[in-house]
């Protein structure tokens, strides 16, 4: 079966790669282009550490085939920080300790991201509901939830707290 | 949310870096997907590795035929476990527990049995994933399916299936002369059980069961080997002690150490489940067949299906007391599976069992059952949570027979410094009781309860570890410090030790840096487990840091012209403190330069045993609310209170107690192992293998108690593994006060809390 | 190891085309089950059909006062159609309650159904409201109630080449109210249980004019308890009227033992939550009348 050719918008780049047809999106993105920050924790769309948003919603990249990602645009983890600065809720994640291994941190990262681009000021419910397709199995997500909701209050005020380089 | 983390002391000194919250030095990696995990490594021009693995949970291999693999397009390498050198029976202390290594090379490749579904039997090699998984489905396995066991008692019982005939039970004497599935017995305790109990006022018995759980790490098993034509290999991989991937995988390949060099990547959780070795050897031989690197990676489906899980148990009790609630003895005895091969939580659970408490008469008895599941691996504080459900149950139980709140019955029994364990060794200066008074402090403990709530609390501890250790510090040329260890960063530990080196070096915690050395380039680390690496290795940092110290203050005193007694080390800067140089400084950035070219660089090492850890003790508060129609159980608050020594980097702390809190939770409702009639497992999946998602908690309020170490020179103890395991415990006891019903069969899921509630069906 | 082809045709036609010529060919829409079964190996198609791109695949249109839903649609869109939202709050509560919000962001009701699993979560709730939906096929398009569509567990009555290509939902009845619960170990993530979906009208003093009950994961596929719906007409939903329910509801209840429950826990659920969705939807019902 030859492979099929993709061209995408990724992080605000273009990016093209060849896949076949079966592969999932979160295969190309690992092993086509390199990007190895959305990990693949079950393949199953049970734990969301391959979270990525694909044309403005988020969805687990590994229940996406890649060739269904044409004409598609997607941010994975790699472009949440901008312009070379860690995004606030990146920025929370490390003032709260709200990781211990680090392996689902970006799925969360991107999904916390997506929630607080839609909802400036969500309850920690609706916080807990929200990442419930997360798995966190190191933090209990207490400080998850806190850094998220630390993250929300400063987005929503107008200045810019200090922030680490990426 | 709940009031923040609150922290109790009983400290005498004040820090300036131990005790503060700054971000770890590989945390802007870790939130912007830069930093490289055991799957994320590609070596150039790596083949792709699959996996055979039996359908049968017992069963001869006959005959594997690989020549339909070997012969597809893209396939370079096919192994099985005759691949593997003769082995010798070596029993090797790497990771947590002793494994013989011929056990542990039959576990990466069976040779002539399969003990288990998904134990594995061969491997290939391709050029593409998609070429990997296709011959491997090609190779063709013919198996004698043999008669197989699951359950403990079944595995005991007369004329069950034996799974060694090599193997007979430990801890008897005389040594039995018949093999059998008892693979270890190990017996604990003292004084007259039976007749304490016999003339005690009050006494509860129980039976308490359980099927064994994972560790739920998220990252599945994934490695690369490359062994080279000279008989040299590198490996990368992510594991929790890369030095005891390279003594077991260089054992059953029969390699000298020297040969291997194992680069740790960074690790996505472990939990005590990657102390082991599944694949590492298997892509050696492939590599060493196909003359290219080998990447081997497991589903998550391969990760339920081979790799350890915790054990399942049975564990009767018996606890008796005076009227006034003294304890008067305790009679515990357990089984825990081990699956295939001989496993060690049982030596573990009998010292976790009774402890805490003073009971003057006692006998605790554990047994290691071999049965054909997945050999068992370290689990979190492994063989403790198991049979402390089983005695905080009890104890609970006990209470209430007595009309005695269960908070004061277990202070009117709490064991402190000097008095003796099970085994008979003094307890040293540990903080139980500190954590019980927490305890009744805590609003928590007085707050009020709505309908169908219910509030149980318990207790647990474990006794942590030391361990061989080595670290070294090194001045860089403009002064700042480099701090290299042997220990895998499992979650934040690179910031503890950067904390205790700041401490100790007196200089800002920018200025120190730690990274986490491969094989070769750092001495002998054990494991990442047991809770030691910020006792032990951090006992190493502060041991290096302070030899830095040392030598950059004789350097001081031969650039002066002084007595080396004359030079003192302050705040990170060099002062003269006699003759006529005295009050003359010199900083650390201003001689760092210089001190290569005087006697040469500064770079220290300690290589340590570190001795003196000490046990930690928690106390958890657990609210329930039960939906008595349906049997949801919902955990409304919940407290988790813990002596921890002294908090390093007290967010990471707390991220431990509240994780392991978390754990057990998720142990005590929804997770376990479901196998079918045909030994199978059914639920090797996220999806019906229920670890607790973010909308099923609460808040974890932690609370850290510090009684420190007096044999660490911050205080340490040791944190990771305590807080799993009161919980099982605690949320039993919160169903119990909210229901009326004691559940003593884990889960606690809602057809199970249903059934209790409405015997009738 | 067969390969599998991919294809994304902007035409209905091509789709049954392509579905038709091959009888292992499976029709993409949200793929949250697909993909996880070709993974497992459950399924090995030779081509999968993406039909995402033909327009009108996606989204939700008003048709009258009822609503037409495009088979591709995921179920987080359901959410953020107010109007829907209000008038099948049931339904849309439902399908919302599939796997994660990552989930639903590419899961579909259409997928929902022709997955033809018991535990579907949205396929009760749909039931209970009288939904229907449009399948193509070589010989044109038809339109079939819901409840036809599954047959047995992961089995349709789809004939080859054919593929659901939108789901309807009536106008809301006046005095009308719907609810689905269903009972799951965790709080999300999970797979039903048991489900119980009811739809119901009451008229003017709150009498029950006409009710529908369904039920997930109680047998091999979702069943519709007209027994149940009887039990309610006529009353104001008083106690003896909601046991009677729950009496026909467990009586109606044929599931199975396996890892996610017992026979008798799932035929007592069922009662209990089918009881307590007809409040809801009684709730709802006067609240909109």
């Amino acid at each position: 079966m030859s492979k099929i050719h993709v061209s995408t918008t990724l992080n605000g780049d273009a990016a093209e790669f060849l896949c076949d047809p079966s592969a999932s999106l979160l295969d190309a993105l690992r092993d086509e282009l390199g990007l190895t920050g959305s990990k693949e924790g079950c393949g199953s769309g049970d734990c969301g550490a391959c979270t990525v948003v694909l044309d403005g919603e988020m969805v687990c990249s590994c229940l996406v085939f890649a060739a269904e990602a044409e004409g598609g645009t997607i941010q994975t983890i790699e472009g949440v920080a901008e312009s070379a600065v860690l995004h606030p809720v990146q920025q929370k994640f490390l003032e709260h300790g709200a990781l211990q291994c680090g392996f689902c941190t970006p799925g969360f990262i991107v999904a916390a991201k997506a929630l607080l681009d839609r909802n400036p000021d969500p309850t920690e419910t609706e916080v807990r509901y929200w990442l419930a397709g997360n798995l966190c199995r190191c933090t209990g997500y207490d400080k998850i939830v806190r850094a998220v909701m630390d993250a929300a209050a400063e987005l929503r005020q107008d200045r810019p707290s200090e922030r680490t380089p990426a | 949310m709940n009031a923040p983390e609150t922290m109790k002391q009983f400290r005498p000194k004040e820090f300036r870096h131990v005790g503060t919250r700054p971000v770890r030095p590989d945390g802007v990696d870790k939130v912007t997907g830069r930093a490289l995990y055991g799957p994320d490594f590609k070596a150039p021009g790596m083949l792709w590795g699959a996996i055979v693995r039996s359908p049968h949970p017992h069963a001869r291999i006959v005959s594997i035929d690989t020549k339909k693999a070997e012969s597809l397009p893209g396939v370079k390498a096919v192994a099985t476990g005759k691949d593997f050198p003769t082995l010798q029976s070596l029993v090797m202390h790497v990771g947590e527990g002793a494994s013989d290594i011929v056990h542990v090379a039959r576990n990466c490749l069976a040779l002539d049995k399969v003990l288990y579904e998904g134990h594995a039997v061969a491997a290939v090699a391709a050029t593409t994933p998609e070429i990997a998984r296709e011959a491997a489905g090609l190779i063709a396995v013919e198996y004698e399916e043999l008669p197989f066991v699951l359950g403990l008692e079944e595995a005991l019982a007369e004329g069950a299936p034996l799974l060694h005939d090599d193997v007979f039970t430990k801890g008897v004497d005389p040594k039995p002369d018949k093999p059998s599935n008892a693979s270890m017995r190990v017996e604990m305790g003292g004084g007259d059980v039976e007749g304490a109990l016999a003339g005690a006022a009050v006494t509860v018995t129980g039976r308490y069961t359980m099927e064994p759980v994972h560790q739920g790490y998220i990252e599945p098993h994934a490695c690369v080997a490359s062994w080279g034509g000279d008989g040299q290999a590198q490996i990368w991989c992510s594991s929790q002690g890369h030095f005891a991937v390279r003594s077991l995988t260089a054992s059953v390949l029969a390699l000298p150490q020297a040969d291997i060099r194992v680069m740790p990547l960074e690790i996505g959780g472990g939990f005590g489940g990657k102390t082991t070795i599944y694949l590492e050897p298997v892509a050696m031989i492939l590599s060493k067949k196909s003359g290219r690197p080998v990447r081997l990676a497991m589903t998550r489906e391969e990760v339920f299906r081979a790799t350890g899980p915790a054990p399942g148990a049975v564990i009767d009790v018996r606890i008796g007391a005076d009227a006034d609630g003294t304890l008067v003895a305790a009679d515990v005895e357990f089984k825990y599976h081990s699956g295939a091969y001989p496993a060690v939580d049982a030596g573990a659970g009998v010292a976790s069992a009774i402890g805490h408490y003073k009971i003057a008469n006692t006998r605790v008895v554990g047994t290691e059952v071999l049965c054909n599941r997945p050999a068992a691996k370290a689990y979190r504080a492994p063989g403790a949570p198991q049979v402390n459900f089983a005695v905080e149950s009890a104890v609970d139980e006990l209470a209430g027979k007595l009309g005695i709140d269960p908070l004061e019955l277990r202070l009117k029994n709490a064991a402190v410094e000097g008095d003796p364990q099970t085994s008979g060794v003094p307890w040293g200066r540990i903080g139980w009781v500190e954590c019980l008074e927490a305890a009744k402090a805590h609003p928590h403990w007085s707050a009020p309860l709505g309908p169908n709530q219910g509030r149980g609390l318990a207790g647990g501890y474990w006794g942590n570890y030391g361990g061989p250790s080595t670290v070294v510090v090194s001045l860089t040329e403009d002064g700042t410090f480099t701090v290299t260890t042997g220990s895998p960063d499992i979650g934040g530990s690179r910031a503890a030790m950067a904390i205790m080196a700041a401490e100790t070096l007196g200089v800002p915690y920018e200025q120190v840096r730690c990274v986490i050395a491969d094989t070769s380039s750092i001495g002998f680390s054990m494991v990442t487990g047991g809770s030691r690496t910020t006792f032990a290795t951090g006992k190493a940092v502060v041991e290096a840091a302070r030899e830095v110290k040392q030598v950059l203050c004789s350097r001081a005193a031969k650039m002066w012209n002084v007595a080396e007694d004359a030079v003192e080390w302050q705040d990170g800067e060099m002062v003269c403190t006699a003759g006529e140089k005295e009050g003359t400084r010199i900083t650390v950035a201003q001689i760092a330069p210089r001190v290569a070219f005087m006697s040469g660089p500064v770079s220290c090492v300690a290589g340590i045993n570190a001795a003196g850890w000490l046990p930690g003790f928690g106390l958890h508060i657990c609210d329930t609310e039960v939906d008595t129609e349906t049997g949801h159980v919902k955990i409304v608050r919940y407290t988790a209170i813990q002596d921890v020594g002294t908090a390093i980097h007290p967010d990471y702390v707390e991220g431990q107690i509240q994780g392991g809190a978390v754990q057990g939770i998720g142990w005590a409702l929804n997770e376990t192992y479901i196998y079918g009639e045909n030994g199978k497992l059914d639920n090797p999946g996220f999806l019906d293998y229920r670890m607790p998602v973010a909308s099923d908690l609460p808040m974890i309020d932690a609370v850290v108690v510090e009684v420190p170490n007096p044999d660490h020179p911050y205080g340490v103890k040791g944190v990771g593994e305590v807080p799993i395991v009161p919980p099982l415990a605690a949320v039993a006891n919160a169903i119990h006060a909210a229901t009326g019903k004691r559940l003593n069969s884990l889960p606690m899921s809602p057809d199970r809390v249903y059934a209790a509630l409405h015997p009738e069906g | 190891m067969p390969s599998t082809a991919f294809h994304a045709p902007d035409s209905v036609e091509d789709v049954v085309a392509l579905l038709a010529a091959d009888p292992t060919a499976r029709p993409l829409g949200g793929g949250t089950d697909l993909i996880v079964q070709m993974r497992s190996g459950r399924l090995a198609p030779g081509s999968v059909v993406d039909f995402k791109r033909i327009a009108g695949m996606t989204g939700v249109r008003r048709e009258g006062d009822g609503f037409v839903i495009g088979a591709a649609t995921p179920c987080t869109a359901l959410k953020a159609d107010a109007a829907l939202a209000a008038a099948w709050p049931g339904v849309v509560e439902a399908a919302n309650l599939i796997g994660s919000v990552q989930v639903r962001n590419r899961a579909t009701m259409a997928g929902n159904l022709c997955n033809a699993s018991p535990a579907a979560d949205s396929v009760p709730a749909l039931i209970a409201a009288g939904a229907t939906c449009v399948v193509a096929g070589p010989s044109g398009k038809r339109e079939v109630p819901v409840q036809e569509i599954p047959v047995a567990p992961g089995k349709t009555s789809l004939a080859p080449g054919e593929f659901v290509v939108e789901i309807r939902l009536p106008a809301r009845p006046e005095g009308g109210g719907d609810a689905y619960l269903r009972s799951t170990p965790r709080t999300e993530m999970d797979i039903a249980v048991v489900g119980a979906g009811v739809s119901l009208v009451l008229d003017a003093d709150g009498t029950c004019t006409s009710a529908r009950v369904a039920l997930g994961a109680v047998g091999p596929t979702v069943v519709l308890v007209e027994e149940a719906g009887k039990a309610l007409v006529g009353t104001k939903l008083d106690d003896d009227a909601l046991a009677a329910m729950s009496r026909a509801v467990q009586a109606a209840s044929n599931p199975i033992d396996d890892k996610r429950g017992s026979v008798s826990y799932r035929k007592a659920m069922a009662g209990v939550l089918a009881r307590r969705a007809a409040l809801i939807a009684a709730t709802r019902a006067g609240a909109k009348a």
